[in-house]
């Protein structure tokens, strides 16, 4: 028996194919790192809850991020410039009564007491001098963030495309998670 | 010795996240290079304009200081764009 030939007979990979197959790593490694983006789920339609998700994403996008945010089920009250009843079925109508018609007239999440406590908080930010809603959302639009509006939350609570501002985009889960999963930063608002 | 300079931006008053947006768009005005002072009376402003700086990559934080102005402390920050 020579048993001395048989590390011969294993093919010994040379260093080029070494190189390439580190090189074909490196670039599926680089597909999938994080961009500078920050991805925000609003799904609230309180007034504070909202207001901190327009100052994330107003300070992320000053800071040179991309930032995407995704509206669903009562964060879309915020995106809505006015409310239209025909064409809604009776839940649905119950609904757009029952809810904010735009993002001037959002609840706050503790101590509401039927718009007064959004009023104070309102009057309150007045004072000190912090952007109003309105004006963080303006803003957000200047700074290039990508606003989507939930399609399915949209279509469920009955919400007509034309109710809703311009200017959006609309999208599902997969729409929200293709930025988000190339996000460093993402938030359930 | 005081920082040199080639803009202002007087963002006093403002609030989060105010002066920074302010001085993302004032920078832009800028050339590469060049040093753009802000005004800030946002105590926070202190910390952000160090975020900024750290996250940036055009954005270079060259000083900052604080100054009393009207009684009232005003946070300086020199912000140098970098390309």
């Amino acid at each position: 028996m020579e048993p001395s030939s048989i590390p011969q007979s294993i093919p010994q990979p040379t260093l080029e194919d070494k190189v390439r197959a580190l090189e074909q790593r490196l670039a599926a490694l680089e597909e999938r790192a994080p961009e500078d983006r920050v991805s925000l789920i609003v799904f609230s339609g309180d007034l504070d809850r909202v207001l901190a998700a327009f100052v994330i994403a107003t300070g992320a996008a000053a800071m040179g991020q991309q930032v995407s945010m995704f509206f669903t089920f009562w964060g879309l009250a915020v995106l809505k410039k006015s409310t239209e009843l025909s064409g809604k079925s009776f839940f649905q109508k119950a609904m757009a009564v029952m809810s904010p018609g735009s993002s001037e007239s959002l609840p706050v999440s503790k101590m509401n007491y039927f718009g007064v406590g959004a009023k104070m908080l309102r009057t309150m930010m007045k004072q000190r001098n912090v952007t109003s809603l309105e004006g963080m959302m303006q803003l957000a639009r200047e700074l290039g963030v990508r606003m989507i509006a939930c399609e399915m939350s949209r279509d469920l609570m009955g919400i007509q495309p034309a109710e809703l501002q311009d200017g959006l985009e609309c999208g599902g889960v997969a729409a929200f998670l293709a930025d988000s999963l190339k996000s460093r930063t993402s938030l359930f608002i | 010795m005081s920082q040199i300079f080639d803009r202002v931006l007087d963002a006093r008053g403002l609030n989060c996240p105010m002066p920074l947006v302010s001085a993302r768009k004032e920078i832009g005005n800028l050339e590469p290079g060049q040093i753009l002072k802000v005004l800030s009376t946002d105590r926070g402003s202190v910390a952000d304009f160090q975020g900024w700086a750290k996250v940036a990559k055009n954005v270079e934080l060259v000083g900052q200081e604080t100054e009393t102005m009207d009684g009232a402390s005003v946070y300086v920050h020199f912000v140098k764009r970098a390309s």
